[in-house]
């Protein structure tokens, strides 16, 4: 399969990639970071991009630090780094557990955290991720930079509030305190696939009750969900069997899933109430 | 405004199991058909042609990528290894096992397999067997059920031990 012909420009630096990005009319240029879904949908012919900026040359992109009580996450950090980090385990946890369940292993070396952020696949594991954490976006255009809160970013499925002449540089995550924790928990037919359903947790606690709960769904809606219903029930309880369980029904409930074939609606809603329960019950473990 | 439509070519240069290429290549052209089509070496396959099989894997400066899924613009510069690198003036030790072991019965997965494996026991000279399904779980075989595969990958780990 061919994709569609395109022109393609590999500049060294931002200013660079931005400008060419100015230079197509709105939607005309994709910027090319892993290229782990816009290569397929390419070659599908579901997309034909009349040019492609690969940032891949660029330097500066590849930051994965704790700065300034908040973590960075560079347009160019691919999901094999996060997946080795040692910064992104206890109160990063969601992230370095997601890592690892990202597609498989080849593609874990090219794809990039930021890259599925900006192509809001609605099967998309990392947007769920950084649901439950309230990350921010960073976005650069010519004119300047704007931070976007993810719970903005996502507008629908493959749909953003970004702007045609914007890059996302990086994702930054408010460092949630040293008692916080978290999972990500994915139900898959086998390597590779997408989620048929997946639950990320994570919980700030603050002596012994849960001062700030984040729960967010994957695979069951037409895009990644915060169930904002389950984490209002957690708050200012512990985590014990009834708050558990009922922040699970509640996350059940605000899934949208369609019965396809991954599974049933009821499965799938299932399955999101069980992999809630269990993210939060593995929370409680690591931090009693 | 950009209004002309006829793409652009490139002038690439790559080097390939120790060879410099230069070429001129449209944007579109795949990894694996520069290296099938231009450069002959087939030992690269096309297996789903949509990321999920592994058959296509080649590495690109040490790092395993699906080839079918990359630009060939995309390795201007960089270093490319095919399974066609792999062996010296010998087989590769990987390339024993896989014979040794029965590692493949149609082999259109192999080249790919023994690329990832290469790599891995470059990592971790002495991988548990889970930690050899893990790092082959991106690629695919259907004739072998992974057992013989893994006896290979195993065979190769010990005897590449062994001469170090």
């Amino acid at each position: 399969m061919y994709p569609a012909s395109f022109d393609y420009f590999a500049p060294t630096t931002l200013d660079e990639a931005l400008e060419i990005l100015g230079r197509y009319d709105e939607g005309e240029a994709k910027v090319l970071a892993g290229g782990m879904s816009l290569i397929p949908v390419m070659k599908l012919r579901f997309a034909a991009p009349r040019a492609l900026v690969d940032i891949n040359r660029i330097g500066g992109l590849e930051t994965l630090a704790e700065e300034g009580g908040q973590l960075r996450i560079g347009a160019l950090v691919r999901h094999k780094t996060c997946e080795q980090s040692d910064l992104l385990k206890g109160k990063y946890g969601a992230l370095g557990d997601a890592a690892p369940q990202i597609s498989d292993p080849i593609v874990r070396n090219l794809g990039t955290v930021v890259g599925s952020l900006a192509h809001a696949d609605p099967q998309g594991d990392w947007a769920s991720v950084m649901l439950a954490v309230r990350a921010e976006v960073v976005a650069r255009a010519n004119g300047g930079e704007r931070t976007i809160p993810i719970d903005e970013l996502l507008q629908g499925p493959f749909t953003t509030s970004l702007e045609p002449n914007e890059i996302v540089t990086e994702v930054r995550v408010p460092d949630p305190g040293a008692r916080a924790g978290g999972t990500y928990l994915k139900l898959e037919r086998k390597v590779g696939d997408f989620a048929t359903a997946g639950v990320a947790v994570h919980v700030s606690m603050s002596n012994g009750t849960v001062e700030r709960a984040g729960i967010a769904l994957t695979g069951v809606g037409p895009t990644n969900i915060r169930a904002e219903a389950a984490e209002q029930a957690l708050a200012g309880q512990a985590l014990d069997d009834a708050p558990i369980d009922a922040a699970s029904r509640l996350a059940a409930e605000a899934a949208q899933p369609r019965t396809d074939v991954r599974g049933t609606e009821e499965y799938k809603r299932n399955a999101i109430r069980v992999l809630t329960a269990r993210g939060l019950r593995k929370v409680k473990e690591e931090h009693s | 405004m950009i209004t002309e439509t006829k793409p652009t070519t490139h002038e690439i240069t790559v080097t390939v199991n120790g060879a410099e290429h230069s070429l001129e290549v449209e944007p579109r052209l795949l990894l694996v058909h520069l290296l099938r089509e231009k450069l002959g070496l087939t030992g690269t396959h096309v297996g789903c042609d949509t990321t999920s099989c592994g058959a296509c894997t080649v590495l690109v400066d040490g790092i395993p990528i699906k080839s079918c899924t990359h630009f060939a613009v995309q390795v201007d510069g960089r270093e490319v290894k095919t399974v066609e690198g792999l062996k010296g003036a010998e087989l590769h030790p990987i390339q024993v096992g896989f014979k040794e072991e029965h590692g493949l019965q149609c082999g259109f997965c192999t080249p790919g397999m023994m690329l990832v494996t290469s790599v891995l026991l470059e990592e971790n000279p002495d991988p548990t067997e889970e930690e050899i399904r893990w790092a082959l779980s991106g690629n695919i075989c259907r004739c072998t059920g992974y057992q013989n595969i893994v006896k290979a990958v195993q065979w190769a780990a010990k005897n590449m031990r062994e001469s170090a």
